[in-house]
């Protein structure tokens, strides 16, 4: 066992764990966040989505020891207090989300997406999307969502 | 906001944004690997890595010593506790009235195993990694068997036998239709078209994996499953009346959350019978969780079939009969729908939207080494429109006619429309749908795009395909008479509070459909009060009355209409008070906009007020009417229902390279009314995506020799992804059912039944070819493209 400390949506962290434990499992098992989720075992479907240092990363790809230090940011972490992040609204208003399962982190996915490319067109959203399944929307609405959360944010 | 603004945001036909949303979006959903009970251990089965072998011995000393390990179970030990085996809901007949045949199923393996990924044991420990571990340590003497995968040679007599009571591995030998009539009108054709179809198999992969936790309570003997289900209470009544875990009584199952189903959640399976069964041995709740390795080789899968068809025509292109033989893939073992998806799911279906006087259909459910075969996202209906688009559309271009025409000409047009194959069809207009999907798509310049694209180098098609589905599943002794174990009716419960807020407890299951918002919008609607006032509940079985769940496109139709019939009786008890309130006659009370007034008055009551007076007691005789409001209702529907549309796919394919591209995807479907635009169109997009996944990606194989299932991950079972698809354009027309009171037809499946063979049809069209096999990927369609 090990301990791995790090700051998660802003506070610090710390959990003694096996230096196998993914991050996912760190977050969601030691630290209870349970809106990260696990939809595979190769890395293909990004339900795992978080941001560590403020870059998207599949948190069922890293160990958590090594985000240890690092910050991390979670679904969970996202809205300002009451105020949704302008993708979580998106999602809602253009019903980009059916059963929620990939939203954690296709959500997550798109935040880091607009920052990197703030205005992307239809193409870039669905090519930047490769890393994350939606087996409900076609995808249809995640692409609309994405696209209008870039014209306001 | 007035009520009547009111009711127009939130009422029937508006795009409601989701109440359910907001859980999802911030992370706080509730989903079963969400939830973690005090003291829970963890559960690790050890799986089958042959196809077919004996289990001749099990050793698990090993694993029982590693570290954490709690207990260690196997097929012995279910047997010695009595619990009997996993169950088919449906029974079928063969055509000489003998009952389908298969063998038991047994929750752990006992003397064979019969497909990759069958349990063998079951590893209970502190901790899910140590059960993991520990599992690797069970030693199971296997005694390696030849095995069968495939239809083709399944039933041949030296064929390896899956259970010695299906001999040649035929479960069934079924037949419906009219043979002698459909003899006759192939004797009378002036042309026939015939093609050999196969519909690949496939994997549902709902993003979030099965799961459960399974809880006994030694003080009250009541155990606890929470499942990812979409049936909760048809789990608890199998895991009672047949698995026998646990007295009905004495078994809570609650699905929360779950993340997606398309039909693969209906079944009883393994795991969660072990989960709760297992909690009782170790005196703790026992969780588990599968990894999607697991839900690749354990999961129901869909469609396999092998299909020959024939479309008998006359001198003038009038369809005069279909012959269809087709061998249907079940798989292993039976789950709960797999003996009528490819029976009365599928050939009660081919008559499709035309005229077909003469149908007769075999089909042999035909026994496999391979992971059972159960109902996914359209079930059986898929794979009758796959059959009789792809005859039309042939039959079309070998008649040198336009495809839109063709169909035109072939149309069902006077309702109700008895088919050949059981369907009373009894509303429709599918020229309306056919001609808005033309418009939509601009079928006039289809020649002009083509010839830009072939100026490029491209090779552009269009295809058709105007496909009919069976939902609203279904009245009961309809379905009885068919072999049904269960009658298909749902339940609702409408709770008023007294301060006029409302709990709807409903049978359906939400897991995706966006229920929550739906049903609350119809509530609103009718009681006129605030969407934010109505609660529904579902997946609880300690809350909800009973239910039979969400599939077959059923909650809007079946599960809608009980809400409906439950309001009737809310109103109708509210207004007997009302009057006695408003010292009024009953008949002049009206109720309108969340208001009791008495008729030609100023006098009236508040949706709210009457609640209360509802439950104070004081201004009615309550040796006449009870105190309190809340009804209840079990809806059995007149009839399924049956929406329809024209789906048309144009693609574009690169002769170089042989990928296929999707330029546009048009949907018109007529599902009656609406009561949620947005979430309808969202599931036509969710639909059509799959079925334009099953058209050119997904695949599920097993190798011929050894019955490994060899797409059994991500890396190598292709799922669409979001740079696979288009923009999808979707239009409705609407007639709205006559068989239930909000003429709902539903909505869930269309899209994968529509798309396929619109999608293969295109690709023909594209390539001039006659035929093309599912999946089209880029091999495929490059071979095809360059005569190889
Ligand atoms: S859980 Fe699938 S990519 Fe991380
Ligand atoms: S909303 Fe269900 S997987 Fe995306």
């Amino acid at each position: 066992m090990t301990v791995v400390a790090m700051q998660v949506n802003g506070k610090q962290v710390s959990a003694d764990v096996e230096p196998r434990t993914l991050l996912v499992h760190y977050l969601r098992e030691n630290l209870q966040l349970t809106g990260t989720h696990v939809g595979c075992d190769t890395s293909q479907c990004g339900a795992c989505v978080v941001h560590v240092d403020g870059k998207a990363v599949k948190s069922c790809t890293v160990l958590a020891m090594q985000a240890a230090g690092a910050l991390v940011r979670t679904i969970e972490g996202l809205a300002d207090g009451d105020k949704l992040h302008p993708v979580q609204e998106a999602f809602k208003e253009h019903h980009g989300l059916q059963c929620g399962f990939c939203t954690p982190g296709m959500i997550m996915t798109a935040v880091d997406m607009l920052r990197r490319i703030p205005k992307p067109d239809e193409t870039t959203i669905r090519h930047e999307l490769e890393g994350n399944f939606c087996r409900c929307t076609g995808y249809h609405n995640i692409v609309k969502a994405i696209k209008a959360a870039s014209e306001v944010l | 906001m007035n009520a009547i603004d009111a009711k127009k945001a939130t009422g029937i036909g508006a795009s409601v944004p989701r109440k359910e949303d907001f859980r999802f979006i911030t992370g706080n959903g509730h989903y079963t690997d969400d939830i973690c009970r005090p003291g829970q251990a963890y559960a690790c089965f050890v799986r089958s890595p042959y196809a077919h072998a004996t289990v001749d011995d099990i050793d698990f000393a090993d694993a029982l010593a590693a570290p954490g390990v709690i207990l260690v179970l196997t097929g012995k030990d279910v047997a010695a506790d009595g619990l009997g085996g996993l169950i088919c809901g449906w029974l079928v007949h063969s055509k000489d009235g003998s009952p389908m045949k298969t063998g038991a199923h047994p929750v752990l393996a006992l003397t064979h195993v019969r497909y990759v990924g069958d349990h063998v044991a079951v590893v209970i420990a502190e901790t899910a990694a140590q059960a993991r571990d520990a599992a690797e340590l069970v030693d199971v003497s296997y005694g390696e068997l030849a095995s069968v995968t495939a239809v083709s040679g399944a039933q041949a007599p030296d064929a390896p036998q899956v259970h010695p009571e299906a001999p040649r591995n035929t479960c069934f030998e079924w037949e419906l239709g009219d043979k002698a009539a459909t003899e006759a009108a192939f004797n009378n054709a002036a042309k026939v078209v015939s093609l050999d179809i196969a519909n690949n198999r496939l994997i549902p992969n709902a993003m979030e994996p099965r799961a459960a936790v399974g809880e006994y309570d030694k003080g009250t003997g009541v155990y606890t499953l929470y499942t990812t289900s979409q049936n909760p209470h048809v789990a608890r009544l199998v895991l009672s009346a047949f698995v026998g875990v646990a007295p009905e009584n004495k078994l809570r199952v609650i699905a929360p959350d779950v993340g997606g189903g398309f039909g693969s959640k209906i079944f009883i399976y393994s795991e969660e019978t072990v989960c709760v069964w297992a909690s009782k041995k170790v005196g703790r709740p026992v969780k588990w969780i599968a990894d999607r390795s697991e839900s690749f080789v354990s999961d129901a899968h869909g469609r396999d079939h092998q299909t020959h068809a024939e479309l008998a025509l006359d001198a003038n292109g009038k369809m005069l009969g279909l012959r269809v033989k087709t061998k249907a893939n079940l798989g292993a073992y039976l789950q709960l729908f797999s003996a009528s998806v490819p029976t009365y799911l599928y050939a009660t279906l081919l008559s499709g939207q035309y005229d077909l006087p003469a149908i007769y259909c075999e089909v042999d459910g035909v026994l496999t080494h391979t992971a059972p075969v159960d109902a996914y996202r359209g079930a059986g209906r898929p794979e009758a429109t796959f059959v009789i688009e792809r005859l039309v559309e042939t039959a079309a271009r070998e008649l040198g006619e336009d495809p839109a025409e063709f169909r035109r000409k072939n149309f069902i047009r006077k309702f109700p429309h008895q088919t050949p194959v059981i369907m009373a069809y009894d509303v429709g207009d599918y020229e309306a749908s056919l001609n808005e999907a033309c418009r939509m798509i601009d079928y006039a310049n289809f020649p002009q795009r083509r010839r830009e694209a072939e100026a490029r180098g491209m090779r552009r098609g269009i295809g058709f395909s105007a496909y009919i589905e069976a939902c609203g599943i279904a009245p009961s002794a309809a379905v009885g008479s068919l072999g049904a174990g269960v009658g298909l009716w749902e339940s609702a419960e409408v709770r008023v509070n007294p301060t006029g807020s409302v709990e709807v407890l409903t049978g359906a299951h939400s897991h995706g459909q966006g229920h929550e918002t739906t049903f609350a919008q119809l509530v609103s609607d009718r009681l006129g009060i605030p969407i934010e006032s109505v609660e529904i509940v579902h997946g609880d079985t300690d809350k909800v009355q009973f239910g039979m769940g969400t599939y077959g496109s059923r909650s809007g139709a079946v599960g809608m209409s009980a809400i409906q019939v439950a309001l009737d009786k809310v109103i109708a008890k509210a207004r007997k008070i009302a009057a006695h309130v408003l010292e009024a006659g009953e008949g002049d009370i009206v109720f309108e906009n969340g208001h009791f007034t008495v008729a030609g008055t100023d006098r009236g009551l508040a949706f709210a007020e009457l609640a209360l007076q509802a439950y104070t007691g004081h201004k009615f005789p309550t040796s006449e009417i009870e105190p309190g409001l809340k009804e209840t209702s079990f809806y059995d529907p007149t009839n399924f229902t049956f929406p329809a549309g024209t789906h048309i796919a144009e693609v574009e394919i690169d002769p170089g390279t042989g990928v296929v591209k999707v330029i546009k995807f048009v949907a018109v479907d007529d599902f009656g009314n609406i009561i949620n635009p947005m979430i309808v169109e969202g599931q036509v997009h969710g639909g059509v995506a799959q079925g334009i996944g099953q058209a050119l990606l997904e695949n599920a194989v097993y190798d011929p020799d050894t019955g490994q299932l060899l797409s059994g991950s991500f890396m190598d079972y292709c799922m669409p992804r979001a740079d696979d698809l288009p923009s999808f354009d979707v239009g409705v027309t609407v007639t709205a059912a006559p068989s239930n009171p909000l003429g709902l037809k539903g909505c869930g499946e269309a899209g994968a039944i529509g798309a396929p063979p619109a999608i293969i049809n295109a690709i023909t069209d594209a390539l001039g070819v006659r035929d093309i096999a599912m999946p089209v990927t880029p091999e495929r369609a490059w071979r095809a493209a360059n005569g190889l």
